[in-house]
């Protein structure tokens, strides 16, 4: 009678261990995204942050996202009260210099903040190549899908978006995406 | 000529009255149908807590987002669908029930009917008498 017993204990508790066991191999703020492969929603942000030398706009231009079609977009949230966006800020404004003449634009957005604590942040991080616009009422934010800061979005030339990367890129990631839609379009 | 501007300043103010009623009562329909909307979907930067209730400031611009959609004459299906294009499924705090997420709605369904099912065993064996030998 003992098997049966045993059969029954075992029945009840080894599809909840099989689940949690599920569980932990899976990163519960990794929420997949279902904007890869379909078009990025159109923008027109104003610019807060100028840039520097050939990557520099002016303040206050409208960033259009239909201006920059036929361009890989890299398209970075950020906001001046995010700690990891620290880790991610230099390599991303360096990267983005590397790339200056190729068909390849960097774009900040400013994610629920005031335009003078960005600017005052990145000249506390020594500066930033690419411009960065605000995006009021986070509209383009949500647009986009996000969940917080940092993410980056690569789009390809057509409008659309490739990859999402949450959290801080590095330079492989950063290089990676944006060699291999930049290869994409040279085909 | 005084009781004509009087008649006329009594008249512009019922209008007006009234006017401001009905954008009153427009407003209170479009906060409530808002309120329905942002019940049903999930603040991203929370634990379990729907848009409607998230203090946070992305909730707070995801519900500006509800009205004004509400506003522009979208239905509620149509609104939730928006978010669900752009944050998936897992944006709805009750998911569909199709695919696995059937499971979700069934399973406690048979954890409870096998649980009745235990006792309902368990109880007719403790009343029923033993034959003694």
């Amino acid at each position: 009678m003992n098997w049966k017993r045993a059969l029954i204990a075992a029945l009840c508790v080894v599809p909840v261990v099989i689940l949690f066991g599920y569980g932990l191999t899976r990163d519960p703020k990794d929420i997949p995204s279902p904007l890869p492969g379909h078009e990025a929603s159109p923008f027109a942000l104003a610019v807060f942050a100028p840039g520097q030398a050939e990557l520099a706009r002016a303040v206050g231009d409208s960033m259009k996202l239909n201006d920059l079609k036929g361009e890989v977009v890299v398209l970075n949230f950020w906001a001046s009260w995010c700690l990891s966006c620290r880790d991610e800020h230099q390599i991303l404004s360096e990267t983005a210099k590397s790339y200056a003449g190729k068909p390849v634009h960097f774009l900040g957005v400013l994610y629920q903040d005031e335009a003078a604590n960005g600017t005052k942040w990145i000249e506390q991080m020594g500066g930033q190549t690419y411009p960065s616009v605000l995006d009021p009422g986070a509209r383009t934010a949500i647009d986009y899908g996000l969940y917080g800061v940092p993410e980056t979005y690569f789009l390809d030339k057509h409008g659309k978006i490739a990859y999402k990367a949450t959290g801080p890129v590095n330079e492989r990631i950063i290089r990676h995406f944006v060699d291999s839609l930049m290869a994409v379009q040279e085909k | 000529m005084r009781f004509i501007r009087v008649v006329a300043a009594l008249a512009l103010a019922i209008v007006s009255s009234s006017a401001d009623a009905q954008q009153s009562a427009a407003d209170s329909t479009l906060e409530a149908r808002t309120s329905v909307v942002a019940s049903q979907l999930r603040c991203p930067v929370c634990q379990g807590l729907s848009i409607q209730d998230s203090p946070s400031e992305l909730s707070q611009s995801m519900r500006a987002v509800v009205r004004d959609q509400l506003k522009a004459g979208k239905t509620p299906d149509e609104v939730k669908a928006y978010f669900i294009s752009k944050y998936g499924e897992w944006i709805l705090l009750e998911p569909k029930p199709h695919g696995f997420n059937i499971l979700v709605y069934a399973l406690p369904i048979l954890l409870v009917a096998s649980g009745l099912g235990v006792v309902f065993v368990a109880v007719r064996k403790w009343t029923t008498p033993t034959t003694l030998n």
